[in-house]
């Protein structure tokens, strides 16, 4: 059955990867974009007359690339309780996420050509969106030998990883590094100093003293980004730190990209948003509701000062993109003690409204959020043809609401975790529809889901 | 140091007339100056009963509480057993060792089993901070924080305030030291929140590993590192207890090190006021945080800690299961005790707690 091309109407077009902003229109056709411009499309890339196209009215909305998630956990194959590849992909849908990178911390690791394949194959038959996953650095992520990296290259890996864990031994990160110069891709360190860290549960400051938690501090973070920004140096390799969340580690990343290393930065909307003091609750101060395990995070939240280091990184271009490091666990994950529950915010759904926040206030200009939910993540796994709107890529698009408000409802969300600290938030900024190769993977009000 | 009738009825009489609120004591930092003083003149006319030939009462006759313990304790344990027993509640004893804990057991399982057996009260000791706003933000029972992880110990904290006031007089404008292992201590926590409450000037002290400097900005706290300058003029010397595996994990280079320091010894403790309180939440490792000598001594009053904390648990125990009813429904089950029965004085503290 042939398509029927789809014109979007109306709408703010937003493509960084082509310096547009203002009112253009998109025809999808083919699963491809077809053409972008104003007024009428041309007659030989219109539907000749016979068979109109059909018209998706996007006045008052943005319509931009589908964004990119360089950073998630699908949970399968191993914790299907926590997520499957058919759940995560559906809520990054209804985020506005048309291809998502999904950490290899599964049960079996992706360290292997077969489970890699495995995910791709899930993805294929069940997912709602492209999926590119992250193979490990390290056989079963357990930090003693390399993965064989040049086969999960092979299986289609956009990046390496150990990620819930940094490589702790410096000269098997060394051999990482060199060893992935053969393939170009990227090594995406999650950077925690395990020794300091250890026990830790939250950031070391005056909440962790007061409620007498045992705390990780910045340092702990900032210690192994100074580590592997030397390793990177040494090497010559790309490396990618994964979910920034200190001002020192923003400073590291901001001098090793002026002296012109190969280093990217991801930070998530969480650590953009909130500090530590969510821990206390929602109302703060001394109350029944502190200890909330759903402001649980690893980094985690941290100071103000963080926030708005993080904020300006991502402005100047230190921080290439935002990532959500989507974490869903069971709800018998997270309520039990705050030491023994687990670390992560399920983030697919909530991020671009809590995104906007930033634009809302002033501190971001849209244009520059979506580049970092665009352009950004593209350039770092090498898929310039998605996050952007130039005719013959993907049809990836998203088309949002930027001044819609709505009320995070966890228990809606298409994700099975729906441990979110954002819960009952009122947040303005609403996907309305996703497009993935020119068809509808998510559309707001559609009832059920595709 | 005794105290005139006078002046105790100025420390005991409200200003406000305190309408309790407490369903749940999870830590002194949400009391007010009025909630404490309440529980000051309730543990009075409990220490009376305590002080009574035949020390029971029926006040909680037909209310039942559990004890809930992740945590091997002697004192805390057996005087909230016994604080429970002397007001004739049911008493049941829970430890992690040898309960269905053992069998993986999360704590709200546990917490709700408690809660389909009929408890009223769960006193719970945990070795996680914040366990207990865990169980009471899912329990219909009213939970008692018997210590948790590094944060709060909240009952121990108002026996230490209730046994300064009964030497002292007052609590208001006095200088307290706490000395030793600040960053571990659910004790230092608790009592830098109630004494701040009650008008006293809290000075903590200890070495660097085990007092961040952060103290002074996340509690109402000043932070010495002499032991001499904090004990200086103090009121109240309080020593808190060094755990040995601090030093196994680095924080100190040698416990004779710590001892050379910190040790509250003879010279030290008479850089403080005369007649100065020395206090230790127990158990007190004899010889490292107080010298042998001191412990026993006439300024410690370590044992009357123990003694007071029995009638303050009794304030606490009736004042969340008996003080907040309604006088008028005090015939019942959880009726007050009153001068007949059980020795309170007259008028107070049951109706001074709660209709006034």
């Amino acid at each position: 059955m042939r398509d029927k091309a789809l014109l979007i109407s109306g709408g703010r077009l937003i493509d960084p990867s082509q310096g547009l902003d203002g009112a253009f229109d998109v025809l999808v056709k083919g699963g491809k974009v077809s053409w972008v411009g104003v007024g009428k499309p041309p007659v030989e890339d219109s539907a000749r007359g016979e068979t109109p196209e059909t018209v998706f009215p996007a006045g008052g909305m943005v319509v931009c690339p589908g964004f990119i998630d360089l950073h998630c956990h699908l949970r399968e194959p191993g914790f299907e309780e926590k997520e499957t590849i058919a759940t995560g992909t559906r809520a990054a849908a209804r985020g506005g996420f048309t291809t998502i990178c999904c950490m290899p911390n599964t049960q079996p690791a992706l360290d292997s050509r077969a489970t890699v394949e495995f995910v791709l194959r899930r993805a294929a038959a069940e997912g709602a969106v492209r999926v590119l996953p992250i193979g490990c650095i390290t056989r079963g992520r357990q930090g003693q030998e390399l993965a064989e990296m040049a086969e999960l290259a092979e299986a289609g890996v956009v990046g390496f990883s150990d990620d819930g864990r940094p490589v702790e031994d410096s000269r098997l990160l060394r051999h990482a590094l060199e060893y992935s110069l053969s393939f170009g891709l990227p090594i995406i360190e999650h950077c925690e100093d395990l020794a300091l860290s250890k026990g830790g549960a939250m950031n070391e400051g005056v909440i962790a003293l007061r409620l007498g938690i045992p705390a990780m501090p910045a340092a702990a973070e900032d210690n192994i980004v100074a580590r592997d920004i030397g390793l990177a140096e040494l090497t010559g390799a790309r490396l990618h730190i994964a979910h920034v969340s200190t001002r020192g580690a923003v400073e590291l990343v901001r001098r090793a990209k002026e002296k012109g290393l190969k280093v990217t930065a991801e930070v998530t909307p969480h650590h953009l948003s909130l500090t530590e003091e969510r821990v206390l609750g929602n109302e703060g101060g001394p109350s029944i509701h502190a200890y909330d395990t759903l402001a649980k995070v690893n980094p985690p939240l941290r100071t103000r000062q963080d926030v708005e280091a993080l904020i300006e990184g991502l402005k100047d271009g230190t921080i290439d993109a935002v990532a959500t490091d989507h974490a869903p666990h069971t709800q018998a994950d997270k309520q039990v003690e705050f030491e023994s529950a687990e670390f992560g915010i399920s983030g697919l759904e909530t991020a671009l409204g809590s995104l906007m926040t930033l634009v809302h206030s002033g501190q971001l200009e849209l244009g520059e959020l979506i580049s970092r939910l665009t352009t950004g993540p593209a350039r770092i796994i090498g898929r310039e043809g998605l996050g952007s709107l130039r005719p013959g890529n993907p049809a990836d698009i998203v088309i949002f609401d930027p001044e819609a408000e709505w009320v995070v409802e966890p228990e809606k969300f298409a994700s099975k975790g729906k441990n979110t600290p954002l819960a009952g938030a009122v947040l303005k900024g609403k996907v309305l529809a996703t497009l993935v190769g020119g068809q509808f993977a998510y559309r707001e009000g559609s009832g059920k889901l595709p | 140091m005794s105290v005139t009738e006078q002046e105790r009825r100025v420390v005991e009489t409200p200003i406000a007339p305190p309408v309790w609120r407490h369903r749940h004591i999870l830590d002194v930092d949400d009391f007010s100056r009025e909630e404490i003083g309440l529980v000051f003149v309730t543990a009075d006319a409990m220490k009376d009963i305590l002080a009574r030939e035949i020390k029971k009462v029926p006040t909680l006759r037909g209310k039942s509480l559990v004890t809930l313990f992740y945590e091997p304790s002697t004192r805390t344990r057996a005087s909230f057993e016994l604080a429970g027993k002397y007001l004739s509640a049911d008493v049941v004893n829970v430890s992690a060792s040898g309960s269905s804990v053992e069998k993986g057991e999360s704590l709200l399982d546990t917490i709700h089993t408690l809660e389909a057996l009929g408890a009223e009260v769960i006193i719970m000791r945990h070795p996680q901070s914040g366990a207990p706003y865990l169980a009471a933000r899912n329990s219909k029972c009213s939970i008692v924080n018997a210590g948790d992880g590094w944060h709060a110990h909240p009952t121990q904290s108002l026996l230490d305030m209730y046994t300064i006031r009964e030497k002292l007089g007052k609590l208001e404008g006095l200088r307290v030291a706490i000395v030793g292992d600040i960053l571990h201590s659910r004790v230092a926590r608790s009592n830098m929140w109630g004494l701040a409450t009650m008008g006293a000037q809290v000075v903590v002290c200890g070495p660097p590993t085990l007092l961040p400097e952060s103290f002074s900005r996340a509690f109402p706290v000043t932070v010495e590192r002499s032991l001499e300058r904090a004990v200086a003029g103090a009121h109240v010397v309080m020593a808190l207890r060094l755990q040995k595996e601090r030093q196994e994990k680095g924080l100190l280079p040698r416990i004779r090190e710590y001892v050379s320091h910190y040790q509250i010894n003879r010279e030290r403790l008479a850089m403080a006021e005369p007649e100065a309180l020395l206090m230790h939440p127990g158990p007190v490792n004899e010889g490292v945080e107080v010298s042998s000598e001191l412990t026993r001594g006439v300024q410690s009053v370590i044992d009357t800690q123990v003694t007071n904390g029995v009638a303050v648990r009794m304030a606490l125990l009736y004042l969340i299961l008996g003080g907040r009813r309604p006088v008028a429904r005090s015939e019942d089950s959880a009726r007050p005790p009153g001068p007949d029965s059980s020795g309170f004085r007259s008028g107070e503290p049951a109706e001074g707690g709660r209709s006034q």
